[in-house]
């Protein structure tokens, strides 16, 4: 056993900070899911590596044709954004919808911006030189990571609609089904891209590190937590603030009565598992540039992922964040005192925590 | 022990079927006897789920843990010579003809070792809990396997050279193996079919059925259902003896999710809680593994949309289970019997 300094122990804890925000993207579709709809979702770490390859794959065609790629996808995010709201069939009051699509185009054509002149980097960092080959690998980087989102939360929707609908609450068929969808789409991964290790690229500004007080802290540890944060934020204020928050509770309470007061509750469903499916991917395309993508990857975070949710409990959105944290530390300070034990010493807190309650920290059993 | 008529003609037809697998198999070309073999031995993988999932209702997603435990211990003993002591031990049982009793005893205690340790975490979760933690641990084994390599050789895995003989007679060719795998295979599904019909077997289905009446009639839950899981880590245990004795090579790709996967599959498409169903599952999953891997690689592909397309269909059609689909057929056709009768 190796003693740590207190410059260790800062640089370890800003590592585990990242790795936690990792694992809680990828945690919390799980439990999201578990919460609505009784789903252990065995193709979750799945989605997690298939975003990452999308993500690589569409970086690299969108690398020889930048100038056009970036306003099909959002000619088609906003298709896709005006269905989804036409098949909600909310009632909102005129000023609210004009609001949200004041708020959703200045978000929408700040990104594009972004994209496009880099103005606001250049005006935050004047120090840094921004090179054309920056432009287009944050460009890149950008719609990549839009596309591939897509295209995992729509894998999700495809799965809830066609498959896991259709099977009711039995928990072996549901294993069985999500776990079939696991393998296919691990090797079908494989077959498409090979078995080579590849690393998205970190956009810049962020493949920098900072130095702070004479540590060495890589910026895209920081992005990372950023992400989490953001994300943990808009699912806490989502659910527990907004309408649609308050539909989604609803048909989790009690379905039938939701029913009855005309809450599609089918609608609720596929959409929880599409972004149940767009965390992962998230999780799958930020960690892509941090961990890299290979096959193999998949099965080898679930469980981390099953540990977060069985330390944190299912369906419990602070029992995710509680439980990355703790999983992430665990994971870092483990692997630097005890190398060989490591994956060991992440089950001796989930032992505990099962010894004293089974269904977790905030689990709702 | 075998009360009613129906039970005795059904063991009968069974033992009658391995029976004639025993005179048919010698006939076959080599590969088929392979085959034969292969399907045994995940025969005993799936029936020993089967007493997790079937009798006592608890779904685990770990099952390949004690199996690759089992089956590295047996790599390790048989070829780790500088580990001077259970090596020689090794060649000096073997001397006596019986290196095969000193593997059995030696791989079967370290996975009911590994079985009572991580059932002792298990069994206290219930439901998908459960089924998380399972498919957690047994990753755990998995990544021993593969990142330990200073004793399990890594990602290169481990290569037996040869089989120890049994009483003398060698085994090292196909048929005098698929014998001993045979015999192997009859004593743990006799074993097992003592078991399940046992008090305590009884006492699991009843624990399946509804828990909470058993525990206001006083049997103790937690320790009937911890001791299953041991049982059953130490059938499949037997299985991963088996596997490396068949195999004469393992290595982590063995142990992964896949294999526990396929086993829970096995289980499920040969029906839960019949013990023999199962085995029929581990026959169809393997022979297709093997007819299909002859013409293309993607074997995980298809495994994955053959679960997707047999649990939808069995759900549609409401069936558990080949022997469910039996069940199926003769159910409707017995009442116009009875008053001719």
């Amino acid at each position: 056993m190796t003693t740590l300094s207190f410059t260790n122990i800062l640089v370890l804890s800003y590592n585990s900070l990242s790795y936690a925000a990792i694992l809680f993207l990828l945690a919390s579709g799980l439990s999201l899911i578990f919460g609505v709809m009784r789903i252990v979702n065995l193709a979750h770490a799945a989605f997690f590596l298939f975003a990452g390859y999308l993500a690589l794959e569409f970086y690299n065609i969108i690398f020889g044709s930048l100038s056009l790629m970036p306003r099909i996808i959002q000619l088609v995010s906003w298709t896709l954004l005006y269905f989804a709201w036409r098949g909600l069939n909310l009632y909102v009051a005129p000023r609210h919808a004009a609001l949200a699509l004041l708020l959703t185009y200045i978000v929408m054509e700040t990104l594009c911006s972004l994209v496009w002149s880099f103005r606001f980097f250049e005006l935050f960092f004047p120090h840094v030189p921004v090179k054309p080959v920056d432009r287009i690998n944050f460009a890149g980087m950008i719609t990549a990571i839009l596309v591939a989102l897509a295209i995992a939360a729509l894998c999700g929707m495809f799965i809830e609609r066609f498959f896991l609908r259709r099977l009711g609450q039995d928990t072996l068929s549901q294993v069985l089904v999500t776990i079939g969808f696991a393998f296919i789409l691990q090797d079908g991964s494989l077959y498409t891209w090979g078995g080579d290790n590849f690393m998205l690229k970190q956009p810049w500004p962020l493949n920098f590190s900072a130095v702070v007080w004479g540590l060495s802290l890589p910026q895209y540890r920081a992005f990372m937590i950023v992400i989490a944060v953001v994300v943990a934020a808009a699912l806490f204020l989502g659910i527990e603030r907004t309408r649609l928050g308050a539909i989604m509770r609803a048909a989790v309470d009690d379905p039938e009565m939701a029913r009855g007061i005309g809450i599609n509750t089918n609608v609720v469903q596929m959409a929880i598992f599409a972004i149940g499916a767009l965390l992962a991917a998230t999780g799958g395309v930020v960690g892509g540039a941090f961990f890299g993508v290979y096959p193999g990857l998949d099965f080898e975070i679930l469980p981390y992922a099953f540990a977060v949710v069985i330390i944190g409990g299912l369906g419990s959105l602070g029992g995710a964040v509680l439980g990355s944290i703790v999983v992430g530390f665990i994971e870092n300070f483990g692997t630097a005192l005890f190398p060989e034990l490591s994956y060991f010493a992440l089950f001796a807190p989930m032992a505990i925590i099962l010894a004293i309650k089974p269904t977790g920290l905030f689990g709702k059993g | 022990m075998v009360e009613n008529l129906a039970e005795k003609k059904r063991v009968l037809i069974v033992l009658g079927v391995f029976v004639a697998l025993g005179v048919v198999t010698p006939f076959l070309d080599l590969f088929m006897q392979s085959l034969v073999t292969e399907i045994l031995v995940f025969g005993i993988l799936a029936m020993s789920l089967d007493l997790l999932l079937g009798f006592t209702g608890l779904a685990s997603l770990g099952h390949a843990a004690y199996f690759g435990v089992a089956s590295y211990t047996t790599a390790i003993i048989m070829t780790k010579e500088d580990w001077t002591w259970t090596f020689a031990a090794f060649q000096w049982a073997d001397s006596l003809g019986l290196g095969l009793f000193y593997i059995f005893i030696f791989a079967l205690v370290v996975a009911l070792a590994f079985a009572a340790f991580f059932g002792f975490l298990a069994i206290r979760a219930v439901g998908v809990y459960f089924l998380m933690i399972t498919l957690s641990l047994a990753m755990v084994i998995w990544g021993l396997a593969y990142r330990w390599s200073a004793v399990t050789e890594g990602d290169n895995g481990i290569n037996v050279l040869g089989r120890p003989s049994l009483f003398g007679i060698s085994l090292e060719s196909e048929i005098p193996f698929f014998y001993f795998t045979l015999a192997v295979f009859l004593i743990c599904l006799g074993l097992m079919y003592m078991f399940v019909r046992s008090p305590f077997g009884k006492t699991l289905v009843g624990i399946r059925e509804r828990e909470e009446r058993m525990q206001m009639l006083g049997y103790n839950i937690w320790l009937h259902k911890y001791l299953a899981f041991i049982i059953a880590g130490v059938f499949s245990g037997v299985a991963g003896v088996m596997w490396t004795l068949f195999n004469l090579f393992v290595s982590p790709p063995d142990i992964e999710l896949i294999t526990s996967a396929e086993a829970l599959f096995m289980v499920a498409l040969g029906g839960p809680a019949t013990l023999v169903g199962p085995v029929i599952g581990s026959a169809i999953i393997r022979s297709l593994q093997q007819f299909i891997s002859i013409y293309v690689e993607r074997w995980p592909l298809i495994l994955g949309a053959i679960y997707i397309i047999t649990i939808m269909l069995g759900r549609l059609y409401g069936v558990e289970g080949i022997l469910g689909l039996f069940g199926k057929f003769r159910k409707p056709a017995a009442p116009p019997e009875a008053p001719e009768g």
